[in-house]
């Protein structure tokens, strides 16, 4: 059978890792809304709230990098 | 165009426009092939540019410290003040708040000299001539993460003994039916996941950001040079300035790895420390 129309080619991980990346985004979305929230009730702990909030955007973050590191991988 | 290289410096010029690559006949899309790098300095295969930076930015940082720690006044100077400020970046802001008054001071050194040695190779990838960052060839992230893995389990034991993987493998008070589920959970969670994404963490953000770095340039460049047409010219300008924000960007990635790496260890040693779970 002839093809026709466009051929869509790449790598199937890309769409992995992009639906993997979805739940860390609206994780480190949450993350800096409630710092955001935290600063505008009490201005003084940003630096405080922002310290933790690095940790917890890393924590969060590495399973975006691991999908993106799986995604070559695999 | 081609490959431009400099006269005895073998590096790559970031923009690579070999054209015909495809049946396309066009633009070869950065992969990570641009990652790769064989020799070019006349020693051994090894010895290749990410080698040769991360050498330049260990003499760097020691240099630097070495020339900031000489001839200290009470009264310190412009240039004294920037270093302290770096120094108490790390001092206060790393060191004491995380391991706490009572042993802070032993892991300063340390602390600081992993700040300055990644943001040093960080900034590298965003430097002209250099163009690369070290930690983006994943070796160089692993380098660093068994260092830290050494350093917080060794600290864990030298202030335990045994005890450390008992604090570490169990939270105080669990019922003994889920020891069997906790202990697997907590040794995965602690001696493999840690530094698993740690050197992950670091690798690929460098990474990443250096690919969409050369996706905006090389695309750009290609659009705006090769292409025909005048859209395709003015989406290449338009690529190639924007790829001055996706490079502030980078700049905020870079610096805020550096810090995550080193707050992370700080964490990790903190947490081996700590008397209970």
């Amino acid at each position: 059978m002839e093809t026709t129309g466009p051929i869509i080619e790449g790598s199937l991980n890309l769409i992995g890792y992009g639906l993997a990346v979805i739940g860390s985004g609206i994780g480190v979305g949450l993350i800096f809304a409630s710092v955001i929230q935290g600063t505008a009730r009490q201005p003084e702990a940003r630096g405080a709230m922002m310290g933790t909030a690095w940790i917890g955007f890393a924590v969060v973050e590495a399973l975006a990098i691991l999908a993106l590191a799986f995604s070559f991988v695999l | 165009m081609g490959g431009l290289t400099v006269p005895g410096v073998p590096m790559r010029f970031p923009v690579p426009m070999e054209t015909g690559h495809g049946e396309e006949g066009g633009w070869h899309t950065p992969s990570l092939e641009d990652f790769e790098f064989v020799g070019g300095f006349g020693g051994p295969d090894w010895v290749n540019k990410p080698f040769i930076q991360a050498v330049l930015a260990a003499v760097i940082v020691i240099v630097l410290w070495l020339l900031a720690s000489r001839r200290l006044k009470v009264v310190p100077g412009k240039l004294q003040f920037l270093n302290e400020y770096f120094y108490n970046f790390i001092r206060n802001g790393v060191a004491l708040e995380v391991l706490g008054q009572h042993d802070f001071r032993r892991y300063v050194p340390y602390l600081v000299g992993l700040f300055s040695f990644i943001w040093v190779n960080n900034l590298m990838g965003l430097f002209p001539l250099l163009m690369f960052p070290t930690f983006s060839n994943i070796g160089y992230a692993w380098g660093l993460v068994i260092l830290t893995y050494v350093i917080y389990n060794v600290a864990g034991v030298a202030r335990h003994g045994m005890k450390y993987f008992k604090n570490s493998l169990l939270p105080a008070g669990v019922p003994w039916p889920l020891w069997f589920v906790i202990i697997p959970i907590e040794f995965l969670s602690n001696f493999v996941i840690r530094p698993l994404t740690l050197g992950l963490r670091l690798f690929g953000n460098l990474l990443a950001g250096h690919l969409v770095v050369l996706v905006f340039v090389t695309g750009g460049a290609y659009l705006l040079f090769q292409a025909d047409g005048v859209i395709n010219k003015v989406a290449g300008g338009a690529s190639l300035v924007f790829s001055f924000a996706i490079f502030a960007l980078e700049l905020l990635v870079s610096s805020l790895q550096a810090y995550i790496f080193t707050v992370l260890t700080a964490q990790y040693v903190a947490s081996s420390l700590a008397e209970d779970h």
